[in-house]
């Protein structure tokens, strides 16, 4: 699924860092509050769906080479998170969407699962 | 006992959540200067973040030392307490002792020591309670 039809969907607006890459095609979604589940995940080239803002969730992203956040609920990441984000290539899209509604709009619409080691 | 290429120390605070992950992404930096595999540089990653975190909210204080050999990454976690009464019951999928303060920061999904494990050839815990932890992992190139 492309990052424009993510944003089309979501009504996410602009990309906040640090990629403005809009056909760059995303192949898995997950989602979760808890970063080692994150950390638990078996693919990388995942969009990353969470309520969790700080610090944590960006090096969450980092250790897992995931380069893509959507941040639900309208929350909003401040600016030492999104700094962080800057410093390590990796792209946030913020949407007033809860999470449940997040997942089922991008799963409707083809976006599947990703897998967890177990 | 094969040579040792590179060795990395930092001290890890307890309580600090915003430097929480730092020695973890300084690893990660030097493995991709080394030009490690990035399969292998995930694995490490993994470990070596769930490793820090612990260290981070569960103990007073530690350590962890990373060490590249030829054949292999070895990681050691260690802190100076407040230990871990029951290892097996610690390495459960879902078991946690995380605080609210934790569990705001997105931690205690009870995922620590088997994400650690499940990205380890080989992992040793050294722990009782009331002593310090040692957690030794190791993760081959094969």
């Amino acid at each position: 699924m492309k990052v424009r039809e993510i944003n089309e969907l979501l009504n996410t607006g602009p990309v906040i860092c640090c990629d403005d890459d809009m056909e760059f095609d995303i192949k898995f979604g997950f989602a979760s509050d808890l970063m080692s589940d994150v950390l638990a995940l078996a693919n990388h080239d995942v969009v990353l769906i969470t309520g969790l803002t700080n610090i944590q969730t960006i090096r969450t992203a980092e250790m897992k080479d995931i380069k893509w956040i959507i941040f639900v609920r309208g929350k909003v990441p401040d600016d030492i998170t999104v700094e962080l984000a800057k410093e390590n290539g990796i792209n946030i899209l913020c949407t007033k969407e809860t999470m449940f509604r997040t997942c089922g709009i991008l799963f409707d619409h083809g976006l599947r699962g990703a897998e967890i080691n177990r | 006992m094969s040579n040792e290429i590179l060795k990395l120390h930092y001290d890890i605070a307890t309580g600090d959540y915003l430097k929480a992950g730092e020695a973890s992404s300084n690893i990660k930096k030097a493995l991709m200067q080394l030009g490690v595999d990035n399969k292998i540089i995930r694995r490490v990653c993994v470990a070596s973040y769930e490793a820090e975190i612990n260290i981070v909210i569960h103990s007073l204080g530690g350590y962890m030392d990373m060490n590249i050999y030829e054949d292999r990454i070895e990681i050691v976690a260690a802190d100076v307490g407040p230990g871990i009464s029951d290892v097996a019951l610690a390495m459960t999928v879902g078991y946690s002792t995380a605080t609210q303060g934790a569990r705001e920061m997105g931690f205690g999904a009870g995922m620590g020591l088997p994400n650690i494990k499940n990205n380890c050839d080989e992992l040793t815990v050294d722990s009782s309670a009331g002593g310090s932890t040692t957690i030794t992992m190791k993760i081959y190139f094969k």
